[in-house]
C-alpha cells in the first residue's frame, strides 16, 4: 500500500485503519475520528507525520538561495530557531509547495515539506542550486511526531531527553530547540499549542508509546485534516496547487514584497496578478442549509457559478459543515452550494472557525 | 469483526433489510458498512411516498470521510424514514441494526424478498472484500 514509516508497527498494534497517503501507508484514524478531534481540542493528541520531509540546507550561499526560492523571506530569521512559514513558487506563480523553513544558525536552515512532494520539491531544489555550493541533505533517517492540544506540552516535556526538555517549554510559538538529535518545534497543523518533534527514527516508538502512556490521544489523518480545516490552514494540492497560486489562495500574508529588489521566483507572475482586478478570493463558507461541503462543489450565486469549494467537511466543534472556497472577487455575505444537483445556502466567513478549542464565529 | 444477523436479508451494496412481515422491510447499513464509512455526521432519508425501483439511489449517508448513495433494495414506495437521524446521525454507527435504521419499504413485490443475500452470502461478500 506504500512507504511504512517507523511507527508502522504501532499503528497496527492499536487498531488502526490504514489508508494510501502520499505514497505512505498511513493511519486514518484508530476508531472515531471525532473523538481523536475532540481529544487535541480538550486535552492532547498525538500524530504519526513521519511521511513529512525534513531537508537540511547549508553552506555559505544557502541563505542567499533560500531567499531566491521562497515567497517568503528568511532574512526575517534573525534568532536560531526562528521557523517561517512559505510557499515555494514555480516561475508562473504557481504553488510548487507549501513547507516551514526553521533557522538553526548562519547558513543552516531546516525544511519540512509534504509527503506526496517530497520527491518533486527535493529534484526542484537540487536543479536550482547548482553551481551555488549549497548543500541540500534529505533527512530519511528521521521521524516526526506532532503532539497537539492544550495539555500537549506539559504533557510530552518530561518525554523529551533531558537537554531538551527546559528549552522546549521556554519556546515562544513558531520557534524551535534542538538537543540530542531531537529538535522540538513549538508549530503545529490543528489550531492548538504544542509540538512538532523530529527525532531519529529509533528513538520514534518509545516516545509514541510514552505520550499515549502519559494520556494523548492517538489521531489520525482525519482527525489532522479536520482540526486543520477548523483553524483555516491549507492543504496543499487542494486548497492551492501549482495553478493556484497564494494570492489566490488566502496566503498572501506569506509573500514578502518587500525589500523590493528581493527577486524570489514567481515574483514578477504575482506582482502582475496583485494588480489584476479579476483576482480571485479565497473565502471561508459555513454551511447554512442542510448537507457537508466537499471539494469541487461549485459555489453558485443568482444560479451562476462563481467558484469552487476546495476542501470541505464536517466541523466536529461547531457541529456544522465548514469549507475553503476560491470564487470570484465581490462575493457577499452569502452564497448557495451545489450539492447533489441542489443549490444549499451557506454564509461567507473569514477562516479560522475555531482555534484554542473556541469558535470564531457566531453560528 | 463486524456483525451479520441471521434473521435479516441483505445487498451486495451493504444495506439489511428486515422483513416486518406485513409486506413492508425496513432498511438500513450494515454494521461492516458502518465501520468502512466511518463517523456519519449526515443523512439525507427519502420523502415518504415516493416511488423507488430495485436498486435507485434513494438515501445519503455522508461521514467524516464521503458520502455514499444507499440504495433501494427492491421495488416499492417508501411509507416511513428515520427522521430522528437528523439530529442523531451517528446513530447508525452506534445501532447499525437498530435505532439505525435509515427507511421502511412497502414492497411492490414481497415474494422478491427471496432474490436478497441470506447472512452466509452477506458474510461471505464481506470476507471477500476485507
Amino acid at each position: 500500500m506504500g512507504k511504512r514509516t517507523p511507527l508502522f508497527p504501532e499503528h497496527e498494534r492499536l487498531g488502526a485503519r490504514i489508508v494510501p497517503f502520499g505514497g505512505w501507508a498511513m493511519p486514518l484514524h484508530y476508531g472515531s475520528q471525532v473523538e481523536e478531534h475532540h481529544a487535541v481540542r480538550r486535552r492532547a493528541g498525538c500524530f504519526d507525520v513521519s511521511h513529512m520531509r525534513p531537508v537540511d540546507l547549508s553552506g555559505p550561499d544557502a541563505r542567499s538561495f533560500l531567499r531566491r526560492l521562497l515567497a517568503n523571506d528568511v532574512a526575517k530569521l534573525k534568532e536560531a530557531g526562528k521557523a517561517l512559514y512559505s510557499c515555494m513558487l514555480n516561475g508562473e506563480g504557481g504553488v510548487v509547495d507549501d513547507l516551514i523553513v526553521y533557522y538553526r544558525g548562519p547558513n543552516r536552515y531546516r525544511i519540512v515539506v509534504n509527503a506526496g512532494t517530497a520527491d518533486k520539491d527535493l529534484a526542484w531544489m537540487e536543479a536550482r542550486s547548482l553551481g551555488t555550493g549549497v548543500s541540500i541533505e534529505r533527512r530519511d533517517d528521521l521521524a516526526m511526531i506532532a503532539v497537539q492540544g492544550p495539555e500537549a506540552r506539559a504533557l510530552a516535556a518530561p518525554l523529551l531527553p533531558p537537554d531538551c526538555r527546559a528549552p522546549a517549554l521556554d519556546l515562544k510559538p513558531f520557534f524551535a530547540a534542538e538537543a540530542e538529535r531531537w529538535f522540538v518545534g513549538r508549530t503545529g497543523y490543528t489550531g492548538e499549542d504544542g509540538f512538532e518533534v523530529i527525532l531519529p527514527a529509533e528513538d520514534a516508538p518509545g516516545f509514541w508509546r510514552g505520550l499515549i502512556a502519559a494520556g494523548a490521544q492517538p489521531c489520525g489523518l482525519g482527525a489532522r485534516d479536520t482540526l486543520r480545516l477548523e483553524a483555516g490552514m491549507n492543504l496543499y494540492g487542494q486548497d492551492m496547487d501549482e495553478t493556484a497560486g497564494p494570492l489566490e489562495s488566502g496566503l498572501g500574508w506569506t509573500v514578502a514584497w518587500e525589500p523590493t529588489d528581493r527577486d524570489f521566483i514567481g515574483r514578477s507572475a504575482l506582482t502582475a496578478l496583485r494588480d489584476n482586478p479579476e483576482r480571485r478570493d479565497f473565502v471561508g463558507l459555513l454551511l447554512t442549509g442542510r448537507g457537508v461541503l466537499r471539494s469541487h462543489q461549485a459555489v453558485v450565486v443568482d444560479g451562476r457559478a462563481v467558484g469552487e469549494v476546495t476542501s470541505g467537511g464536517f466541523s466536529p466543534t461547531l457541529e456544522r459543515s465548514i469549507g475553503l472556497a476560491r470564487v470570484e472577487h465581490g462575493l457577499g455575505e452569502s452564497c448557495e452550494v451545489e450539492i447533489r444537483g441542489k443549490p444549499v445556502a451557506a454564509r461567507v466567513v473569514r477562516p479560522p472557525f475555531v482555534r484554542h478549542g473556541q469558535a470564531c464565529l457566531d453560528l | 469483526m463486524s456483525e451479520v444477523p441471521a434473521d435479516l436479508r441483505y445487498t451486495k451494496s451493504h444495506e439489511w433489510v428486515k422483513d416486518n412481515g406485513d409486506g413492508t422491510v425496513t432498511v438500513g447499513i450494515t454494521d461492516h458498512a458502518q465501520e468502512a464509512l466511518g463517523d456519519i455526521v449526515f443523512v439525507e432519508t427519502p420523502e415518504v411516498g415516493r416511488q423507488v425501483d430495485a436498486e435507485e439511489p434513494c438515501a445519503v449517508v455522508e461521514s467524516v470521510k464521503a458520502a455514499s448513495d444507499i440504495y433501494a433494495p427492491l421495488a416499492g414506495e417508501i411509507v416511513d424514514a428515520n427522521q430522528v437521524l437528523a439530529d442523531t446521525p451517528d446513530a447508525i454507527n452506534q445501532d447499525p441494526y437498530g435505532d439505525g435504521w435509515i427507511f421502511t419499504l412497502r414492497l411492490k413485490d414481497p415474494g422478491a424478498l427471496g432474490t436478497l443475500l441470506d447472512a452466509d452470502a452477506y458474510q461471505a461478500l464481506v470476507d471477500e472484500e476485507s
